[in-house]
């Protein structure tokens, strides 16, 4: 048995000024979202006007309708590829082009934003896409199946598989072999996965704002503008709702994984 | 054995349909990038001179890559406006990969010596972060360093300064949203190397008469340089192309050079420029690209 490490006075010093410097801000921001004054930095009580607001501003609830059906189908879709790209890497034979496959993939993660937003643009201006839900979510799916490959691909090597093996030893085809043994096994990741791209969809300003067409904005493309000009109380009151939003969708996403998990292994093969 | 590669030939397939999108929507977008940097700005929609038309054949072809110029790029090596925001881009990320070493390795090796059942907590509590929009956390810290934010506030109350200080608009106010933004991508490979190594490496330099500054230094660092490594390429690459957090919380008067593409592109319209200017980002972050995707490669296929 090994013993556990000590922590030193700095350790937990470090972890705890470490944790309020990520927290306070949103905390901070979500408090203000409740705040009855106008200067948004002076507080006058508690109050949802702000929200009240939010909720009457047409343009900014039209570019959050917007930004959900993007993120929707857009990590739907990048779920799908990104699972089936996972699934070529960590499985598949090597075949022509998984060196140049794999490096597609993986570059996005880390490509500055700009340089992905223009040389999509560039490629719907030269089709001569009309520019609106569609190129946003192609331009979105691009970038957030890469991140769903990584998740679901980290999974996939650390999985048993003598696993798929013995389904096979048993009769199994591949195709079954995958859909009863390895899918469910790999599920949680999945779900993880799509999470992930959902997120990452709502969050983006830089590829959106690249391809997008006039009047169809995204929500981060109108709160961006709104920024720009000063700080807006009803700007703190729609930050707060995404965030409880992102905090829903994290807690039904662990609640599916534990579902799935505790189901996976008391099912029998198919 | 058998069966394993009986399971690999239909997986291969598998690749089909992300291999087609990906060449589709990342590798022929560059190629358009490639071709727009290298024809001429025009006053038109869109922007630019065409290139190749295919259907004019070959002469036309010919002639077009005759047309071609690589005035856009002897254009950013000559005016000073790229090139300082070439080198304040590399500058910035330098600085705050720096300081994102800093403040991210005490917090990971904390989190690599906390008891196991509090490491995951841990683990979840510095991920939540990152799941919040970032426009969303940059917009929190200039509702805190405005004029009269809280910031402001609490160092009035407590009389350390006399009057407001300005903290929007200057780059102590971009260190900050950086690092904030960039925290999570720093810890998390650096725990995950902390927390694999085993303590008792650090208790045997500790028994041979190593006070613990030295038994870290001799031992515990040296063994999570991989760790550092990922972190590091994680943050710099970005951070070099970065535009929201210098536009909204950086002054105007040095641009990065993602400000500047961005300008470029939708101020001034002048796209040839524009992906030049793009271009020329990609080369400058090839080498860091490239050992990235490199070790992410490896991370992920050890269980092939």
């Amino acid at each position: 048995m090994r013993k556990a490490p000590r922590l030193s006075r700095f350790n937990i010093a470090s972890l705890a000024l470490g944790l309020a410097f990520l927290y306070l801000p949103i905390l901070i921001l979500v408090i203000y979202s409740f705040n009855d004054s106008r200067l948004v930095t002076v507080w006058g009580g508690w109050s949802l006007r702000w929200y009240h607001e939010f909720f009457n501003d047409r343009a900014m609830i039209e570019a959050a309708w917007m930004s959900l059906r993007v993120a929707v189908s857009s990590a739907t879709i990048a779920t799908l590829l990104g699972t089936l790209a996972a699934v070529a890497l960590s499985r598949g034979e090597r075949f022509r082009g998984r060196t140049l496959f794999s490096g597609m993939l993986y570059a996005p993660l880390v490509m500055p934003e700009v340089i992905t937003g223009l040389s999509l643009l560039l490629l719907f201006v030269a089709l001569n896409a009309e520019r609106g839900f569609w190129t946003v979510t192609i331009a979105h799916t691009t970038l957030t199946m890469c991140f769903v490959t990584v998740v679901v691909q980290s999974r996939l090597g650390s999985l048993d598989r003598s696993l798929e093996e013995a389904a096979m030893d048993l009769g199994c085809d591949p195709v079954r072999a995958f859909l009863s043994v390895t899918l469910p096994l790999i599920a949680p990741a999945i779900v993880a996965g799509w999470m992930l791209a959902f997120t990452l969809s709502l969050d983006d300003l830089v590829i959106a704002s690249f391809t997008t067409g006039p009047g169809s904005a995204t929500l981060p493309i109108r709160i961006y503008s709104e920024v720009r000009l000063g700080v807006k109380p009803e700007i703190n009151a729609i930050c707060t709702l995404a965030i409880a939003l992102i905090a829903v969708v994290i807690v039904l996403a662990s609640l599916a994984s534990k579902l799935s998990s505790s189901r996976g292994e008391s099912a029998a093969p198919l | 054995m058998n069966s394993r590669r009986i399971f690999a030939r239909p997986a291969r397939f598998a690749a089909i349909a992300p291999y087609v999108w990906m060449v589709l929507f990342f590798l022929v977008p560059f190629a358009f990038v490639l071709k727009i940097s290298l024809s001429q700005t025009a006053i038109a929609q869109p922007p630019y001179e065409p290139v190749f038309d295919l259907t004019a054949g070959w002469d036309a072809l010919t002639s077009a890559f005759a047309a071609l110029s690589i005035d856009n790029f002897k254009l950013l090596i000559s005016d000073d406006i790229y090139v300082f925001a070439y080198v304040r881009s590399l500058t910035v990320a330098i600085i705050a990969t720096a300081a994102l070493l800093l403040i991210g390795y005490p917090i990971a090796y904390g989190m690599a010596r906390l008891p196991k059942r509090w490491q995951a907590v841990a683990m979840v509590l510095v991920i939540v972060p990152f799941w919040t929009s970032f426009l969303i956390r940059i917009y929190a810290w200039i509702n805190i360093l405005q004029h009269d934010g809280l910031l402001n506030q609490i160092l009035l109350a407590l009389h350390l300064v006399s009057q407001p200080v300005v903290w929007l608009s200057t780059d102590t106010a971009m260190y900050i949203g950086i690092v904030y933004s960039y925290l999570p991508f720093m810890i998390l490979p650096l725990y995950a190397t902390l927390a694999k190594m085993e303590p008792a490496l650090e208790e045997a330099a500790a028994d041979l008469g190593a006070p613990p500054w030295q038994a870290f230094w001799l031992v515990t660092f040296p063994l999570s340089l991989p760790g550092v490594g990922a972190g590091v390429l994680l943050c710099v690459i970005p951070i070099v192309g970065e535009f929201v957090i210098p536009d909204l919380l950086a002054g105007s008067n040095a641009l990065m050079i993602g400000q500047t593409l961005w300008l470029e592109f939708f101020t001034n319209k002048d796209w040839p420029v524009a992906s030049a200017a793009a271009i020329v980002l990609l080369v400058m972050l090839l080498v860091p690209l490239l050992l990235y995707e490199r070790l992410q490669k490896q991370q992920l296929e050890q269980g092939r």
